[in-house]
């Protein structure tokens, strides 16, 4: 047990400060159970967000310190015990209350998404895929939708005007995981280009820094979908081939990079 | 709080989790204007935090498999007093509905000729979870909403539904606010399918999330509808032990059915010594034998460890109590002696994770500590199996917050594959029933207005009770007298105090505004919490035998006659709760014969 200050944004847009308080810390704790305890002590209208508290459902994003990161998987021995810990809300969304945003522009966006069209299942009607098949896939199965990566991607953080042009970092990610489904049928090149906008990220990489599920999302999701896009561009007449063979596989990064290396 | 927007539609579904959004998909295709309500964003409900996979007689793995063997299992399971008419239509159902979700998009983990890999799980005689490895509900979310939002379905997230909304005698729409802003909502709706999960908040220890406070089987009861079951109240032998913090927090049951073993103080094996003798004919004896099993399933019994979770969680509490527990008061629970670090990263990801980052615990090179969490509830709203309908024209519930499939106990795997079954009927029932409706009927502004007054008052109060000091009582008193182990005069003592929290709770006072206060709202939950833990005691007194998940000191063995009804409680003309014993139904032959044969 220790006292530690919590220095906690309070209010609401335009309107708002930091207040500091005082709660006793437990060994093992994290920073949510920190602002929990401050709520359920001193401020029980402290605004949070917050579910699963093991890092499954991506309700606790904030700005820890200045990290953009989930509250409930962020230790307090992380920081230095005689400072304060700061804790303020996402910086990209507009200001609900405290450390509450509204992020509700994620769910217009998905909504523009089209869902999967599944290739026909072979005769025997089962939907064959090897664990191989999927495994490229996966990792973008794992976003918990966390806005973590859509709160840090310069693009749309400096420049709100962005967010009409660009979909951002987590659509790219799910965008990724429609083209890698095994069975996918259908070609997103134009929706990736003109739509979602995959040439307005120019790969700072900020994004995966943050994201909490680990997802190389720069590496094996955005620039994936950039070279699909590129293909359509430079080379009309072999996209029409590789849909008469059958969908032309992405390159997985080692094997871009050998290419690379080699041109 | 005068004024209030009204929203019309067909069907409500209240709740997103995989029950609410499969009935929400199910109404659209029928054809009704459908909207879904949930308390959180979207995509954030309990089920998003299932961990161990689905259960459904593929038979993918096990070709002997079929939804014969599921249904004995569930039935088993549950002590004998499920709903069988519910217990056939989902173990017949759960394979179509899991193939669909694949349809959908999801994609679960694989067998090596390329179908839908399956695991064992506790209580099933066959390896029958589906799960993408231990992020199953994630999975099964995504492909849900994604699916729910191409059928152009409205979602009004971080908004709660305080009350249904009735003519004389039928459902005609719901009253809500929403949180974010405190705006009153009225919802004109001709049928409202409640889907809003469970009740983990009562107790003190749980792997719930603050969601989890009773809303739907209190908006039930107090629209008239029935509450059953609602002794039946599991605990899952492993949760976090340690660090305090996540004390309670969820170690999947896939760490068991992928070799994982509880061990004591001392090393020993302990569950070879926690055989009932009803499931001693098909358990192994030795560890050896248990051994084998994962690799021979046809010539080897069942690891002990995969026992139903009452048996289980019963014996950890034992060995607790007699002292042979860890440090930290759990038991130990290993799989680093098991598997290879690689194979335990690849099929427990998220464990692994979650023990490295919150207990600084490295499972793929020690054991884990775990306990008893409450889990689960197999109490609820009482349904037609068919239909999903509640005794209240146009009100239907399914997934966690109705009951009748688990009886006196769940198995894993059998709530994801209870979601989409029974939620995909609701919602086909409640557009029928929208459907035959010219218009909704109408209720009375009234009402509306004596419920929005009191919302309001906690507000209102100049100074009173911290409602979360008030839950905070609730929680250790549900813990303490209404736990694993019951005793009649704890109960007593138990329903004693619940009266007392009522009468407070008319006291309590929110600080602050109606935009985004948490403390006002957990006031608002008070509520319902406290309509769910008087009906959990109440029903824990009446039955006086141990059966399931309900265990009692002072009436320890299984009564055979107390198998021929369920307990039921519903408001009287007060409002008071009202206990009666419902006879079952006789089971048809055919169903007899199962449980005897297969
Ligand atoms: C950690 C954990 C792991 C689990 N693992 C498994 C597993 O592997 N396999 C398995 O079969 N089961 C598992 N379970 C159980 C299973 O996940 C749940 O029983 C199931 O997800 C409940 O789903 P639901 O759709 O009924 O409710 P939920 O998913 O909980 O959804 C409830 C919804 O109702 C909304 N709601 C509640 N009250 C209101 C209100 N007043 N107004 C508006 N909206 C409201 C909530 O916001 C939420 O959207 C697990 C449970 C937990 C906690
Ligand atoms: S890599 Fe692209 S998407 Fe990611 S932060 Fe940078 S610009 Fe944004
Ligand atoms: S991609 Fe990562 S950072 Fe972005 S929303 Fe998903 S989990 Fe969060
Ligand atoms: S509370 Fe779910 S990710 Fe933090």
């Amino acid at each position: 047990m220790a006292l530690r200050t919590i220095r906690i944004f309070r209010g609401t847009a335009g309107n708002g400060t930091f207040v500091d308080y005082q709660v006793e810390v437990e060994e093992g704790n994290v920073v949510l159970d920190a602002v929990l305890k401050v709520q359920a002590q001193l401020a029980p209208d402290l605004a949070v967000r917050w579910n699963c508290k093991a890092g499954k459902c991506g309700s606790c994003s904030a700005e820890i310190n200045g990290l953009p990161r989930l509250m409930c998987m962020t230790r307090m021995t992380l920081f230095p015990p005689d400072r304060p810990v700061t804790i303020a809300p996402l910086k990209a969304f507009p200001l609900i209350k405290d450390l509450v945003t509204d992020v509700s522009i994620n769910y217009h966006i998905a909504r523009q998404i089209p869902p999967l069209r599944l290739r026909p299942p072979g005769p025997d009607g089962i939907r064959r895929m090897t664990m191989d098949d999927i495994e490229r896939a996966r990792e973008f199965r794992q976003c918990i939708e966390c806005f973590l990566c859509q709160n840090v991607c310069h693009v749309l953080r400096d420049h709100p005007e962005n967010w009409a042009l660009f979909f951002g970092p987590r659509w790219m990610v799910r965008l990724a995981e429609l083209e890698m489904h095994p069975l996918d049928d259908d070609d997103r090149r134009n929706f990736l280009k003109e739509k979602a906008g995959v040439g307005y990220c120019n790969i700072t990489k900020c994004c995966t820094e943050v994201c909490p599920a680990e997802i190389r999302i720069t590496d094996n999701a955005i620039i994936p979908l950039k070279e699909r896009v590129a293909d359509l561009h430079y080379d009309p007449f072999r996209w029409l081939l590789d849909r008469l063979r059958g969908k032309r596989p992405i390159p997985r990064p080692e094997e871009r990079v050998e290419k690379a290396a080699a041109s | 709080m005068a004024g209030y927007r009204v929203h019309e539609y067909d069907v409500l579904v209240v709740g997103a989790g995989g029950a609410g959004l499969r009935a929400a998909i199910a109404a659209a295709q029928e054809g009704a204007r459908t909207a879904i309500v949930c308390k959180t964003l979207l995509g954030k409900a309990h089920t998003v935090m299932a961990e161990g996979g689905v259960a459904a007689a593929l038979a993918t793995v096990d070709s002997e498999d079929n939804w014969r063997v599921h249904f004995r299992d569930t039935m088993r399971g549950g002590k004998l007093i499920n709903d069988w008419r519910m217990a056939m239509i989902h173990a017949q159902e759960a394979p179509d509905r899991v193939l669909e979700l694949e349809e959908w998009g999801a994609v679960f983990d694989r067998t090596a000729d390329g179908r839908i890999l399956q695991r064992p799980f506790g209580g099933h005689r066959y390896a029958r979870l589906a799960h993408v490895g231990d992020r199953t509900g994630l999975e099964l979310v995504r492909t849900l909403q994604q699916k729910a939002l191409s059928l152009g379905i409205d979602v009004f997230m971080e908004t709660s539904i305080v009350r249904i909304l009735k003519d004389s005698q039928r459902v005609a729409g719901a009253l809500g606010f929403r949180r974010d802003t405190g705006e009153l909502l009225v919802f004109r709706a001709k049928a409202v399918v409640l889907a809003t999960g469970g009740i983990g908040k009562c107790y003190k220890v749980t792997s719930n999330s603050w969601e989890y406070t009773g809303d739907g089987q209190a908006l039930a009861f107090w629209a008239g509808a029935e509450l059953m079951d609602m002794e039946f109240v599991q605990f899952h032998p492993t949760g976090m032990v340690w660090p305090p913090s996540v004390r309670g927090v969820l170690v999947t049951e896939a760490v068991r059915g992928e070799g994982g073993v509880l061990l004591n103080s001392r090393g020993e094996r302990f569950m070879f010594h926690y055989i009932p003798d009803y499931y001693r004919a098909e358990t192994a004896e030795t560890p050896q034998e248990a051994d084998r099993w994962y690799h021979d399933k046809r010539n080897n019994r069942r690891p002990p460890e995969l026992l139903p979770r009452d048996v289980v969680a019963r014996a950890i509490n034992a060995e607790i109590k007699a002292g042979r527990g860890s440090p930290h008061g759990g038991v130990y629970l290993d799989i680093a002696s098991r598997r290879s670090p690689k194979e335990i990263k690849h099929l427990l990801p998220s464990m692994y994770e979650q023990f490295a980052k919150l207990a600084d615990v490295d499972i793929t090179k020690e054991p884990m500590e775990v306990g008893p969490t409450m889990h689960y509830m197999m109490g609820g709203i009482r349904v037609d199996p068919e239909t999903a309908a509640t005794s209240v024209p146009g009100l239907y519930a399914a997934g966690e917050v109705a009951c009748g499939l688990h009886g006196a106990n769940r198995l894993g795997g059998n709530s994801l594959s209870d979601l989409l079954v029974f939620g995909r009927r609701a919602g086909i029932y409640a557009a029928r029933y929208a459907n035959s409706l010219p218009q909704a009927p109408t209720f009375s502004g009234d009402e509306v207005e004596t419920a929005a007054n009191e919302l309001i008052e906690p507000l209102h109060r100049a100074d009173g009770e911290n409602p979360f000091a008030l839950q905070a009582e609730l929680q250790e008193t549900m813990q303490n007298l209404v736990g694993i182990v019951r005793t009649g005069d704890e109960l007593k003592e138990a329903l004693h105090k619940i009266q007392e929290l009522k009468d407070r709770t008319k006291r309590v006072a929110a600080v602050g505004d109606v935009i985004y206060n948490p403390g006002w709202h957990m006031a608002i939950s008070l509520g319902p919490l406290l309509v769910v833990a008087e009906a959990i005691a109440l029903s824990a007194l009446e039955r006086r035998e141990s059966r399931g998940a309900h265990t009692r000191d002072d009436y320890p063995k299984e009564d055979p006659h107390q198998a021929s009804f369920n307990l039921v409680v519903s408001a009287d003309l007060q409002g008071r709760p009202q206990l009666r014993k419902e006879p079952r139904p006789e089971m048809p032959q055919e169903l007899k014969k199962i449980l005897e044969e297969v």
